[in-house]
């Protein structure tokens, strides 16, 4: 074991997690937009649309992630589109988590007793109303542990975004591990702060059951 | 893409199948054993072995299975592990899905109602019977639909060993692609076949769900 190694690069690695962290947010609120919309559409009563937001959900969660990304990076070269390796990657850590977070929305959705909207018919809210003022407040305070949860996975899986080449904290402790010829002290360092990221996302979630909790009915 | 280029490299692509297959079968084999294991380690009332656990469960799933891969794989021989990219793969999976299915028995042995193993003793079964003919069974088939679940998300993640260079599907499939200069028809044919695959071995779980959680309690179902 030589510590220096990695105190010597421990800038670049912590620049690098900034990369993934960066790069987990965008695609995580990404997916978040993709996922309300396909949820929409899973639940909507227009059958084209519910078949149409069903494949999407099991296409996406059915191909793996590396291969999707790959898929997208060959779609862009295949077709002369010029885009920035980056926005490809967000695009594509997106596209897979729209599907997962669908699923979540829609089992939030479901979790609100259908009494609820009973009564705000009964009451004489209006449909607008009753997804705004009853659903949704209610749908997204239980969707969000298992959005936090799903953060912790986008941003496990934004490691694979280092095969295309983007200097996240994956890409960035390969490169150590080959300057260096140290792969060991560069990946487990690499990996350590993976591992502090996702303790730190995993108490946050904890804290946010708990406060979402105490409000509910 | 034409069809005479898949002629061509069916050897090498259904090889490559066969690996992934042997991977993700040999991989969800030790994961699923030692993580029983470690749940049933769990158990006994140890509290340093406890923490130990603990700690190596969240390792494992505080971090990306492609970070692990490579801990194992390259800086594996600095502590005297030297392993082919094949050895590395399996062991890599098998430590990735242990973690995993420890936490699924754990959730498994915790579903099996009080009541069971409090009647079992009132008619006088000594606590080895307890175990083995009424929390065991309950709690591994309590399991299943989790286990049916981490096994397809297992089969998804031998796509990773290609990284480092495992010859499995998607690695001979990128050879191929590189050969042929057909990159996007090649990506295009992977996905549809994970898509597939998934869908089926999904379609297959859930029979095996129906038939085994068939005589469940209502109460331990629901896990």
């Amino acid at each position: 074991m030589r510590p220096e190694i990695v105190l010597h690069s421990l800038g670049y690695l912590l620049q690098a997690a900034g990369v993934t962290i960066a790069l987990s947010l965008a695609g995580i609120a990404l997916g978040f937009a993709i996922g309300a919309l396909v949820c929409a559409g899973r639940v909507s009563r227009n059958r084209a649309l519910a078949r149409g937001a069903a494949f999407y959900v099991s296409f996406f969660r059915g191909v793996p992630l590396l291969v999707q990304l790959l898929f997208i990076y060959y779609f862009l070269a295949e077709y002369g589109l010029d885009v920035p390796a980056l926005v490809a990657a967000i695009g594509g850590l997106g596209l897979s988590s729209g599907a997962y977070q669908a699923e979540i929305l829609r089992g939030a959705l479901n979790a609100v007793p259908a009494g609820q909207a009973e009564a705000a018919v009964a009451l004489g809210f209006s449909g607008l109303e009753i997804w705004r003022r009853i659903l949704l407040p209610q749908a997204l305070r239980i969707s969000a542990p298992p959005l936090i949860n799903e953060f912790i996975l986008l941003l496990k899986a934004s490691s694979l975004v280092s095969v295309v080449g983007i200097a996240e904290l994956t890409r960035v402790s390969m490169n150590i591990a080959s300057m260096t010829y140290r792969p060991f002290e560069a990946y487990l360092s690499g990996g350590l702060i993976y591992l502090v990221i996702n303790l730190c996302l995993a108490g946050f979630g904890l804290y946010a059951e708990r406060r979402l909790a105490s409000g509910r009915a | 893409m034409s069809l005479e280029v898949l002629w061509r490299y069916a050897p090498a692509l259904i090889g490559g199948f066969g690996v992934t297959v042997m991977c993700w079968s040999l991989g969800a084999a030790i994961g699923l054993a030692v993580g029983l294991a470690l749940t049933l380690l769990n158990r006994l009332d140890f509290a340093p072995l406890r923490w130990l656990i603990r700690a190596c469960v969240e390792t494992i799933r505080g971090t990306p299975f492609l970070m692990q891969l490579f801990l194992l794989y390259a800086g594996g021989p600095f502590i005297g592990l030297k392993l082919s990219a094949t050895a590395a793969g399996i062991i890599g999976l098998g430590a990735y899905s242990s973690a995993y299915f420890s936490e699924i028995f754990r959730a498994g042995f915790a579903s099996v109602p009080q009541g069971q193993t409090e009647a079992a003793v009132s008619v006088g079964m000594p606590p080895v019977h307890i175990f083995w003919r009424i929390t065991l069974p309950t709690a591994l088939v309590a399991t299943v639909p989790a286990i049916v679940n981490m096994l397809v998300i297992l089969s998804k993640e031998t796509v990773v060993l290609s990284i480092i260079t495992v010859p499995e599907l998607m690695y001979q499939m990128q050879t191929m692609a590189a050969e042929t200069f057909t990159a996007f028809d090649a990506i295009f044919a992977m996905a549809i076949f994970y898509w597939l695959l998934v869908e089926a071995v999904s379609r297959v779980g859930r029979r095996l769900e129906t038939r085994l959680t068939a005589y469940m309690s209502a109460e331990a179902s629901r896990a």
